[in-house]
């Protein structure tokens, strides 16, 4: 369906500080065609700034690289033309109906009939009936489906979104994913960022980006394994006494809770192994060796990006 | 930046600007108290300046001076009585007093009889009769001057059996004290006219780019393809028609109420009407993308706009303003305005009068708009 290059976004070395201060640092990036890329990093580590930058919104300080083949800095016309970005804030007009919205970006894009367009994009995100309904009255999720609707009215041939999930319902986000895998599925590109974990498992790959830079990346698999955490599943009875002391023990670099269990890693197998050896006599607790889980990863990377810093 | 050309040559740019408009007229439509202020706002000012031309004054403390005993005098004076325009309330022995009751503001108005005026008017040798007025109030002094030479001239001509020549058999020498320019409601209404226009003009484009920003929407805007002239010519364009709707609200009311003449060319004074909401929209325009928000651009459009009532020529006459004054007065494009509709409306000027006016306008709106398509930020850097 779409012609282009199979890398649609290729950027290196993106970096941007705000009133000297280096909020995107180094960043490089390259998204194939077809991909559900996942933009995975706690808040202010530099998601949206990369993102504007991606669309010309921001000019980067130092770096290239272009978006579906055009150059980022030089050809954002171009780029406008054939992204969708979804905002982390709605960024529609809020006096305006659900249909005079769409009709606006429809001719703006220059789409043949914009009436009919508008109509289209309701009847796929579920508006129906709410078509003359005020944007600025509507509730969060359906705020959400109509600037999704709204980006990818005029057939984009990639879609940014910026958080599109945050704040919305389990239900509302499962179908909002739904919706994202089938676009994905009829050939667009689609980079989103979330600063959910277990919205990670439902990208085909995966950036993790914490102060400014990508601190991993590849799909979950490949991320997990490249971490080089060994983990053990403590699970039993009265765990918080445990916790604290595996906290201030040496070898252990972080222990984390998980439900009824507590995730204890390492990042030197031996080393983590000798420190917990002391514990595992006490029959109260049953260790396992497990899998790390994607949060512990990143947690850890966090930590030790933010140890760089210090 | 980009070039003018590259502008041009983007696709699609009717369309846009098309979009970009109906977008801000569905807008404007919801937004109710910007509807009604930009209604009520000329209704008011001219029902309040309305009121000071239109009560044609009443009971103008006055003082008569009388320098010949004379039946002529005492008509006059009775026909002064007679009217409500007029109350006598001191009759002065000797021009000292006079001038002290005017001096004072015992009185706003003073009429003076001359020696042999009465033989004067009966010769035929117009001789004059002295009016002062205190001109600090210039609408009310105006209109009792205005409205003074009439009753006098039917008071001699019912009283006296002077023959009406079908023009006065005087003169009225009119002495407009503290302020020379002394006004009427014929300069009202052009001055009215513009003033308001660029009020309401200068503020509702100039909230237009900060409202966008403020709002958040301004991120989605520019992540489309629209260049800043599209986004300019289709926030601009709606308020034109809004700006050529007030103008017809208060020059109808001018015409209608306060019978102000339209001697010259209505279609020349609407295009340049036109001409000089565009300028004014254009000027807002640019304070919108030079302000980072709503409250700034308003203070803008302040800044902009008192200075160029006080120096248009409106309040103050122009010619009376020191040099340098006159030459700040000419970069605002209120002053060229004040200027086209005395001529047009009052002296039936035609365009080949008004040139250089006319031009000023379109270059200040020129200059105007290159400044806002090159400030408009198209990053959120
Ligand atoms: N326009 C701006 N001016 C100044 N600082 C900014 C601006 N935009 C973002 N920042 C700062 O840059 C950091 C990264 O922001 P952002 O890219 O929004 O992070 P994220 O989207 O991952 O939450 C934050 O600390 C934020 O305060
Ligand atoms: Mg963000």
């Amino acid at each position: 369906m779409q012609n282009g290059p199979d890398i649609v976004i290729d950027v290196e070395g993106l970096t941007k500080s705000f009133n000297g201060r280096t909020v995107v640092r180094d960043l490089s990036m390259q998204v194939k065609r077809g991909m559900i890329y996942g933009f995975l990093g706690p808040n202010g580590s530099g998601k949206t700034t990369t993102i504007r930058m991606l669309c010309g919104l921001l000019t980067p300080d130092s770096g290239h690289g272009t978006c579906l083949g055009f150059d980022i800095i030089t050809e954002s016309d171009k780029i406008k033309r054939r992204v969708g970005y979804m905002t982390q804030r709605f960024s529609l007009y809020e006096d305006l109906s659900v249909r005079e919205n769409l009709e606006f970006i429809a001719r703006i894009y220059g789409v043949q009939n914009p009436a009919n367009a508008a109509r289209e994009t309701i009847e796929r995100i579920g508006l129906r009936g709410r078509e003359e309904q005020i944007a600025g009255a509507l509730s969060g999720g359906w705020k959400q489906r109509l600037s999704l609707g709204a980006c990818t009215l005029p057939d984009p041939q990639l879609l940014l979104l910026d958080e599109p999930t945050a704040g919305v319902d389990p239900k509302a986000r499962r179908e909002f994913w739904s919706e994202i895998h089938s676009l994905a599925a009829e050939g667009l590109t689609v980079l989103v960022s979330t600063h959910y974990m277990d919205e990670a498992e439902r990208c085909h790959e995966i950036a993790y980006i914490a102060f400014g830079e990508i601190l991993a990346r590849g799909t979950v698999e490949e991320v997990v394994s490249h971490s080089g955490l060994t983990t053990y599943n403590v699970s039993g009875d009265d765990l918080f006494p445990l916790q604290t002391k595996l906290e201030h023990t040496q070898g252990i670099d972080m222990v984390a809770p998980f439900g009824n269990s507590l995730h204890v890693s390492g990042r030197d197998a031996k080393e983590l192994e000798s420190s917990i050896k002391p514990f595992r006599s006490d029959k109260k607790y049953k260790w396992e060796k497990s899998e790390p889980s994607l949060e512990d990863v990143f947690i850890d990377l966090m930590k030790r990006s933010k140890d760089n810093f210090q | 930046m980009m070039r003018l050309s590259e502008i041009f040559r983007a696709d699609g740019f009717l369309r846009k600007v098309f979009a970009m408009m109906l977008k801000e007229v569905l807008q404007l439509r919801r937004d109710r108290i910007t509807l009604a202020t930009m209604i009520s706002i000329p209704l008011m000012q001219l029902i309040m300046f309305g009121y000071a031309i239109n009560t044609t004054p009443r009971d103008l403390p006055t003082a008569v001076l009388l320098q010949e005993n004379s039946d002529v005098g005492r008509s006059i004076i009775a026909a002064l009585k007679n009217t409500k325009y007029f109350a006598i309330k001191y009759q002065a022995k000797t021009p000292y007093e006079f001038d002290h009751l005017l001096a004072s503001g015992k009185v706003l108005f003073g009429v003076e009889i001359p020696a042999n005026f009465e033989r004067g008017v009966r010769r035929g040798d117009k001789p004059a009769l002295l009016v002062a007025a205190d001109a600090t109030d210039p609408v009310a002094a105006g209109s009792a001057l205005a409205a003074l030479s009439g009753i006098v001239q039917t008071a001699l001509v019912h009283d006296l059996g002077i023959p009406d020549a079908g023009t006065p058999a005087f003169e009225v020498r009119t002495h407009a004290r503290y302020n020379p320019a002394g006004k009427t409601e014929l300069n009202i209404v052009p001055g009215l006219l513009g003033t308001i226009l660029t009020m309401t003009m200068l503020i509702f484009t100039s909230l237009s780019v900060t409202r966008e920003s403020e709002r958040g929407t301004m991120e989605s805007l520019l992540s489309m393809p629209i260049t800043p002239l599209e986004i300019m010519l289709g926030k601009i364009t709606p308020y034109v028609g809004i700006g050529i709707m007030q103008a017809a609200l208060i020059v109808g009311a001018g015409v209608l109420m306060f019978h102000v003449p339209i001697v010259g060319n209505f279609f020349l004074l609407a295009v340049l009407t036109t001409l000089f909401i565009a300028t004014n929209l254009s000027l807002g325009f640019t304070f919108s993308t030079l302000a980072e928000n709503q409250l700034q651009a308003v203070q803008m459009s302040m800044m902009s706009f008192l200075p160029s009532m006080l120096l248009s020529g409106f309040l103050f006459p122009y010619a009376g303003m020191p040099l340098w004054a006159q030459y700040l007065g000419e970069i605002f494009p209120l002053t060229h305005f004040i200027r086209i509709v005395r001529a047009v409306m009052l002296k039936g000027s035609t365009l080949a009068d008004l040139q250089f006016d006319t031009a000023m306008l379109v270059l200040l709106m020129l200059i105007a708009m290159g400044i806002a398509v090159t400030r408009f930020r198209r990053t959120l850097d």
